[in-house]
């Protein structure tokens, strides 16, 4: 075991003497090599990020919501179908929810209103989230003009910010009374947009879901889990854009490793037959090739990793927000939680690291299998 | 020691341009003396010692070693034999540019898995015996002829081989360097280790070192 490991330690010895005397050419390998990792690399930990914003912030998102429908289209829901869905057994409470999308044309972009379950503004006031308000340049005590469904202008004074935290999901959020909220819509009263219903037993949603439907067919019934999969959907989608791009460069970087494994100049093939003559056996050089490899693929996969995750963490993505969050008008600021992953990290490194030991294998096994008094010969 | 029996060595078989290095030769290398194998420019001397060394096979005929066949020895084997067998000095010097002295002189040992201490100590050790000590870390394309040769010759004695094989060991030195090498060489056969020398170099054969020579031409033994 000794032996192995002082022979091993030969062996990378050599292999880091060897990386420094063709500094220019490896130096510029490790580059291009850093760079696909980090680009990467940013763009896995920017979706992971994005999926587990979303999955907190539908833990708090109720087991099922209940939408009426007319000939396929969402519809208001009478305060009567909220009393049917709440005698089903199973079904541990109803609500009936207020929310509403409102053209803002000062803006450009579609608005969220919605009456919060707890700690409604008061008549006339609301509450905006902090990319409305900072797109618009309101500060709480300013006012917020908005015209209603029957195009009246109505003034609302901006009493808090939402918290920044939540941006991701309140940028275009104006949270009002429900006063307000009806007459701007122009909804009677006992008619909501939806239904929210906590269950009893949790393992029962999809029971209760059936039980639903079974009492009101006219209805579309949404659990938590459908929706945590839509926004998982929405961003592998995103994610899927620029990992398809990525991919194409990573097999465009095997290649190039491939070449330069395979392209042995004169040289490289003299050092490898003075080697074997001087009692390197095939192994030694193959496991210094590899070796060779390794370290390569393993600095350039920690320097690009941390640079994608302080590029992710810390800076806030720039280089893929626009396609990983989407494009909207009123674009969210907003940080991601940092977190490091083990497994994502070892599965980043298999599929950035084994690409370019595998292409170099075949080339660096043919080099070293090379007879050296054929080689010094040449 | 070594034995070769109707050996023969042929490059690219069945061609055109099939070429036979090497032809019948039959030759006994004993223990501890110094043989030069003499002839001109193509007469078959670097294969010989080639063959000699492990570093190819022979096409036909035997060799052994201490009695044992090894001709046919699988590469694993041969390569750890000529390892531990076999010091190699080779006619272009053949260090391997932009590393430094001492890393050239280990690399021989770098595959026995012997602590890396001892191989560099080894190697300094060897450095100053053939007067290089201070020259240890230098790059190898940094010195001269003669030191060149010098590091080979250390880096031919890193794993202490009983044999030593020098491919014109002097081509590319003048007279007082060349002079400088083959004492060195004498001093290793004064430690009882036997050297296979190819050279047609005179002063090789001037000097009290050799003890047998062998003529070759055309790939044959001259009787």
């Amino acid at each position: 075991m000794n032996t192995w490991i002082e022979r091993q330690r030969g062996l990378i010895d050599t292999t880091v003497a060897n990386l420094r005397r063709r500094k220019a050419r490896n130096l510029g390998l490790l580059l291009a090599y850093v760079l696909l990792v980090f680009l990467l690399a940013s763009v896995v930990l920017f979706g992971d990020g994005m999926r587990r914003e979303a999955r907190l912030l539908l833990e708090e998102a109720p087991e099922l919501v209940v939408q009426r429908l007319t000939a396929g289209r969402h519809d208001l829901m009478p305060a009567q179908w909220l009393e049917r869905i709440a005698d089903l057994r199973g079904v541990a409470a109803v609500e009936g929810r207020l929310w509403g999308y409102h053209h803002d044309a000062a803006v450009g972009a579609n608005l969220t209103l919605q009456v919060p379950r707890e700690a409604a503004p008061a008549a006339g006031r609301v509450h905006l989230g902090a990319t409305l308000a900072r797109l618009r340049g309101l500060a709480p005590g300013d006012v917020l003009s908005l015209r209603d469904h029957a195009g009246q202008p109505h003034a609302f004074v901006v009493e808090a910010l939402l918290d920044s935290r939540s941006e991701l999901v309140s940028a275009d959020l104006v949270l009002l009374g429900e006063a307000d909220f009806r007459a701007f819509f122009g909804i009677a009263a006992g008619l909501y947009t939806d239904a929210a219903l906590r269950v009893v037993n949790p393992l029962e949603t999809r029971t209760v879901a059936e039980k639903v439907l079974a009492r009101l067919p006219a209805t579309r019934v949404i659990s938590r889990e459908e929706m945590r999969r839509t926004y998982d959907a929405v961003f592998n989608w995103r994610q899927g854009l620029p990992l398809m791009v990525l991919s194409v460069l990573l097999a465009a970087f095997a290649l190039l490793a491939w070449d330069k494994a395979s392209g042995l100049s004169a040289e490289e093939r003299r050092e490898i037959g003075i080697l074997k003559a001087l009692g390197w056996d095939s192994g030694d050089v193959l496991a210094m090739k590899l070796w060779e490899g390794a370290l390569l693929s393993l600095l350039a996969f920690l320097l690009g990793y941390t640079l994608a995750w302080l590029h992710v963490y810390y800076a806030g993505a720039p280089l893929f927000e626009p396609v990983l969050k989407g494009w909207s008008v009123l674009y969210p600021h907003f940080a991601l939680a940092p977190e490091v992953d083990i497994s994502r990290i070892v599965s980043l490194a298999l599929l950035t690291v084994l690409p370019y030991v595998a292409a170099t294998l075949v080339p660096v096994w043919r080099a070293a299998t090379l007879d050296p008094d054929e080689v010094m010969r040449e | 020691m070594i034995e070769l029996v109707g050996v023969g060595k042929t490059f690219n078989p069945g061609r055109d341009n099939e070429f036979h290095a090497v032809r019948e030769v039959s030759l006994s290398i004993e223990a501890g003396r110094v043989t030069a194998l003499r002839g001109p420019s193509g007469s078959g001397k670097t294969t010989l010692l080639g063959l000699i060394g492990g570093l190819t096979r022979p096409s036909v005929g035997r060799l052994r070693l201490h009695g044992r066949d090894i001709s046919a020895l699988p590469e694993r084997f041969l390569t750890a034999l000529r390892r531990d067998t076999f010091g190699f000095v080779f006619q272009q010097f053949q260090l391997i540019r932009d590393l430094s002295v001492l890393d050239n002189v280990m690399l021989p040992a770098v595959p026995t898995g012997r602590p890396h201490a001892d191989i560099r100590a080894r190697a300094l050790r060897l450095l100053d015996e053939v007067g290089l000590g201070r020259r240890a870390a230098a790059r190898v394309q940094w010195l001269s002829g003669g030191e060149a040769q010098r590091a080979a010759i250390a880096r031919a004695l890193i794993n202490d081989p009983p044999v030593i094989l020098a491919d014109e060991p002097t081509a590319h030195l003048d007279s007082a360097l060349s002079r400088q090498i083959l004492e060195i060489l004498a001093e290793l056969r004064r430690c009882g280790r036997t050297l296979v020398i190819a050279s047609h170099d005179p002063l090789v054969f001037e000097m009290d070192l050799v003890e047998r020579v062998v003529d070759l031409r055309d790939g044959r033994v001259l009787a």
